[in-house]
């Protein structure tokens, strides 16, 4: 190998990058942008629902909003999302010098652009976008869906591959490249949590695959998997995508989960309890992630004995789960506690997921999305200083949280009132009984879409303009390899293996 | 009393009193419903969500406690202790425990929502796009077979005319059954998946082309109970209601005699020759339930083509009856000629050919449309 | 384990592209094949089966009637007309039992239908053995005709006792398309 330069410069350093530093950027950035794109998407949505009638658009465009809103977020924002959280902070976590395989995750990253291009361009295709909701069950995908739908099935596979090629690489580089002495149970439980999850992803993303090709051949080459008329089901079709979408849904929470894992004890200033403990639910929650699917059918009209067994499964996640929330407790527990935005948007997350897993105990649904968002965003807040060598302004941080912690709950909450009253999912026009709390949903949903923007206008002062740091470590009470490398991180950070000690590593 | 106070109170007050307000009108929570079914379901609901909010309160106390005593701004010391085995193994053991405690009930609910047994009355539910049939499976083979459609208005969908009660809950045809009667439900679909729910009856079962699958009721108080179609079914899901009229076995028996000779009634209108103005009227009210959501109100089109003006309403008859009886294989135009009686098809075909400017003067009678599915 | 590399990142990633590879195959070998094996096996979803069944015990439990209810439905509108000759019968497990049903092709073509059955409760359906059924078969109707398609079954002795009623629905599938198809794709 030659010597290394600084990045070079101009339009290429991106395309050909290998860095990955500069792969996390971009993937952060495409993420943010996929946000704010199915943020607009919803935007729509809770516009029209504002009031009953329709006001705004048709309901055939409006399940088109729908189902691109649900794709958006889950395969462009999110997910991506902690992929460059992952491409940014394993290497450093760990002692490598970059991740194990460079340029495959040049290109795990550039597949996904005109992925999501050709995603968002099949609204402008004759019959309009994808309308059968981010779950595309046949026949409605199949047999009665519009010719975008094999652009669709083309987008998916595309996404399949990048995030298969990415874990791949995650794995890889964690089996392989720790620095000597750091131990799997040294590991800062963010690797941890991303070894896992890299595991579900590479066992399941090929399951979507294999839906959606099983859908590619009923709709143009005359098989019949989920067609009765030859012989098929369109049940198997939900087992397939639910065997691949109930990991899916903890492929998105379990990341999440390592950065809070990170972030709680830094501003306790107390390590984190029960290191061993989080591994080990960890693990079990993602085996017991393969055999709770079917609690996404329960009125498919399953045989008894099924369902009793999938409700039993899915219980069964709880205990795990209480197990990682009652750690977070005991971590603050007697420490000394400080409220800077990435703790708060910690304890933001912390209170949506116990909330949304007793509401999933009520229902048997995965509490995913709402708090690996807010997760997220206390990463991005936590680390950017590292990442730019500049501080973000608290009190604009503070002033993100309340309005995003509060336009969220808003939004969201009278939503659990009107599915008890009896409000279908996926209406674009409701009986008038739900008006009043559609509205104030709707309210919430622009009051949280508009705090995003205040988010971005955080992270682009911090960038520009933000007051540099001095120290390498930022928070007095963070622990890890990446806070030992000056702020902003050097282009090639441990290209000489550090020394892991008993004491340091993992938080 | 400065302005931060004032803002302060504001916005606590405007927090609460929306919410406070919206929940004194609004049901937040499960619907009891009327039968013993959904009554277990309900009183399941509420244990585990007493569970839940008992188990909330605890953790979230704890969280706040450490918030407010645990900061560093009061000067603690941070405790350094990060394990105890102890403590891991009681609280993997104690949700274990009441999850198993939660499951007991669970189990004994579900099984008796499966329980299909002596039912005294079946009725073949189908899901269609976007609208449900309900026929009533006879011993002697002559079901009673009948849609049942969105009865709400374009208008009042659209904002031109004020929503009425029941707005997107009502249908023209309801699901009548008698009370204290055990219903069963075979539920299947005629194109993609639906899902019948009707909350109040705790019942909610998916419509699966080319399978059937059951449910059934025991309703004990006579009343009207509705319920919304709960799978994305395609552009009009949210307009495909279910309303279950829970009445008097006399009631019921009196209803379903009069269905049975309204089947009689309309083959024999069959065979008359209708006055245009007769024909106009009634096709005017079945366009209005069955082809202007797609077709728009006054004939402009919309998800579907235009009629006013249109080369097919303005053209051979034959042809109009053709794209009526057979619809368009591979649009959303279904075939309505096992939909509508051939009295309901001829109306609505002559309201089409006059009505919106065609004003082609063609009458189309009941035998026509006889004649045109015989071939 | 063996490795697939002397290089340790390549041999992880080479066996991780492996076990990719499996589990897209996974779906088609053992997932569909699993589902419909398991539906067949246990009746699951009220799936019959599609073959004739050969008759093993002939012995009639007069203690037992079993109502049989027939329902048809026709998938997507398809034109023909379709309704058993009997919507009910009493029968009693062991005991052979025929009937037919109705089909008419109305239209001015000919076309080609399926039948597929769904047997409600679901788990009645491996004890309801079906030793000749239309629905074995597709059915060519030239236009305006009809037919008479029959079903010869056997209800299980070994049905559990507190099923009394089983409902036989057959939907009615027009793949006059499909068999066009596959008879351009064949030539």
């Amino acid at each position: 190998m030659g010597a290394h330069h600084g990045p070079a410069k101009g339009m290429s350093r991106w395309l050909l990058t290998t860095n990955h530093k500069d792969i996390g950027t971009m993937y952060l950035w495409f993420s943010f942008a996929m946000f704010i794109l199915g943020g607009a998407f919803a935007m729509v949505i809770r516009a029209e629902l504002f009031q009953p009638g329709m006001q705004l658009v048709e309901p055939g465009f409006f399940n088109q909003m729908t189902t691109l809103h649900g794709l958006v977020m889950v395969f462009g924002a999110i997910m991506p999302s902690f992929v460059g959280l992952a491409n940014w902070m394993i290497p450093m976590m760990i002692g490598a010098p970059d991740m194990a395989l460079p340029r495959m995750n040049n290109w795990s990253f550039w597949i996904l652009p005109p992925s999501f291009l050709m995603l968002a361009s099949t609204l402008f295709m004759e019959g309009g976008a994808p309308a059968f909701g981010w779950t595309f069950y046949a026949p409605l995908s199949t047999t009665y869906a519009p010719p975008s739908v094999t652009f669709f099935i083309f987008a998916i596979h595309i996404l399949g591959v990048s995030s298969i090629m990415g874990s791949i690489n995650i794995i890889a580089t964690v089996m392989n490249m720790r620095a000597p002495g750091m131990s799997y149970m040294k590991m800062p439980l963010f690797v941890w949590t991303w070894l896992i999850t890299a595991f579900l992803l590479v066992a399941v993303m090929p399951v979507l695959a294999g839906a959606v090709t099983m859908m590619l051949m009923d709709i143009h080459f005359g098989t019949s998997f989920f067609s009765a008329a030859g012989g098929g089901d369109p049940v198997l079709f939900q087992h397939v995508f639910w065997f691949f979408g109930h990991p899916e849904v903890y492929i998105i929470i379990l990341p999440a989960f390592g950065v809070v894992s990170q972030i709680i004890p830094a501003f306790s200033r107390k390590p984190l309890f029960g290191y061993a403990s989080m591994v080990y639910a960890t693990a079990s929650i993602a085996l017991l992630s393969f055999i709770v699917w079917a609690h996404h059918m329960y009125t498919v009209g399953m045989p008894v004995a099924g369902e009793l067994f999938f409700m039993y499964a899915t219980m069964l996640i709880a205990v795990p789960t209480g197990v990682k929330v009652f750690n977070w407790i005991t971590t603050m527990w007697r420490g000394a506690l400080s409220f800077e935005t990435p703790m708060l948007f910690c304890l933001g997350f912390l209170v949506l997921f116990t909330l949304g897993g007793f509401t999933g105990l009520m229902l048997s649904i995965a509490p995913a999305v709402a708090g690996a968002v807010f997760s997220m965003t206390a990463a991005v807040y936590y680390w950017i200083p590292k990442w730019t060598g500049r501080m973000y302004s608290e009190s604009m941080g503070r002033i993100h949280f309340w309005v995003s912690f509060i336009g969220f709950n808003i939004a969201f909450f009278p939503q659990h009132f009107v599915g008890l009253a009896g409000m279908p999912r996926r209406i674009p026009d409701y009986s008038l009984q739900f008006a009043d709390f559609n509205m104030m949903s709707s309210i919430g949903a622009f009051i949280y879409g508009a705090s995003q923007l205040l988010f971005l206008y955080n992270v682009i002062v911090t960038i520009v303009a933000g007051e540099k740091v001095g120290e390498d470590k930022i928070w007095d009470g963070a622990e890890g390899l990446e806070w030992t490398v000056p702020c902003p991180a050097p282009y090639h950070t441990f290209e000489v293996p550090p020394k892991i000690d008993a004491v340091s590593a993992h938080a | 009393m400065n302005f931060k106070t004032v803002a302060k109170a504001c916005v606590v007050s405007l927090l609460v009193s929306g919410p406070t307000w919206a929940l004194a009108q609004n049901q937040i929570n499960m619907a009891k419903g009327v039968t013993e079914v959904g009554a277990q379901i309900y009183g399941l609901h509420m244990l585990i969500f007493w569970i839940c909010a008992v188990i909330g309160v605890a953790v979230f106390a704890v969280m706040f406690y450490s918030i407010i005593y645990h900061r560093k701004s009061r000067g603690v010391t941070p405790a350094q202790f990060h394990d105890s085995t102890q403590v891991e193994i009681i609280w993997t053991i104690i949700p274990f425990l009441i999850l198993i405690g939660m499951a007991v009930p669970a189990t004994s609910t579900l099984l008796e929502v499966y329980n299909t047994d002596d039912a005294e009355i079946d009725i073949l539910i189908t899901g269609y796009q976007w609208k449900w049939k309900y026929e009533y499976l006879d011993e002697q083979g002559d079901n009673v077979a009948f849609f049942s459609n969105l009865a709400t208005s374009q208008e009042e969908i659209y904002n031109t005319d004020a929503k009425g009660a029941n707005y997107l809950l009502s249908v023209d045809e309801p699901m009548v059954i008698p009370v204290d009667t055990k219903v069963r439900f075979l539920v299947t679909a005629n194109d993609v998946i639906h899902s019948w729910w009707v909350p109040e009856l705790a019942v909610k079962r998916d419509a699966i082309p080319g399978f059937i699958n059951e449910a059934w009721t025991k309703v004990p108080t006579e009343g009207v109970y509705r319920g919304q179609c709960t799978e994305l079914c395609g552009a009009y899901h949210g307009f495909m209601p279910i309303e279950v009229h829970a009445v008097s076995r006399e009631e019921y028996d009196a209803w379903l005699a009069a269905k049975r000779s309204e089947k009689v009634a309309q083959t024999a209108a069959a065979q008359q020759a209708l006055g245009f103005e007769e024909l106009m009227a009634s096709g005017e009210a079945v366009y209005r339930a069955q082809c202007s959501a797609c077709h728009g109100a006054q004939g402009e089109g919309g998800v579907g083509n235009a009629i006013a003006g249109s080369a097919i309403a303005l053209g051979e008859v034959a042809k109009h009856l053709e794209v009526g009886i057979k619809g368009v294989a591979g649009t959303a135009m279904q075939a309505f000629g096992g939909q509508l009686s051939d009295v309901d098809m001829a109306a609505v075909i002559t309201y089409q050919r006059n009505a919106f400017g065609n004003n082609t003067g063609d009458i189309v009678q009941p035998a026509d449309v006889v004649n045109h599915k015989q071939g | 384990m063996f490795r697939l590399s002397q290089h340790p990142t390549i041999d992880t990633a080479s066996k991780l592209v492996a076990v990719s590879i499996a589990m897209f195959a996974f779906v088609f070998v053992v997932m569909v094949p699993l589902y419909n094996v398991l539906c067949d096996a246990l009746g699951i979803n009220g799936k019959t089966s599609d073959e004739a069944y050969i008759a093993i015990s002939t012995e009639v439990d007069v203690s037992r009637a079993i109502t049989v209810q027939f329902v048809t439905s026709n998938n997507n509108e398809m034109p023909w007309g379709f309704k058993p000759s009997v919507t009910m019968m009493t029968v009693n497990p062991g005991a052979a039992n025929d009937t037919v049903f109705l089909a008419a092709n109305g239209t001015n073509k000919a076309m080609v239908a399926q039948a597929i059955p769904s047997i409600s409760p679901s788990r009645a359906a491996e004890y309801f053995h079906k030793t000749e059924c239309f629905c074995f078969n597709q059915q060519p109707l030239d236009a305006n005709s009809s037919t008479q398609m029959p079903l010869q079954f056997i209800v299980d002795q070994a049905l559990p006792r507190d099923i009394k009623t089983i409902t036989l629905s057959y939907t009615l599938f027009d793949v006059t398309g499909m068999v066009a198809d596959k008879k351009v794709a064949a030539r």
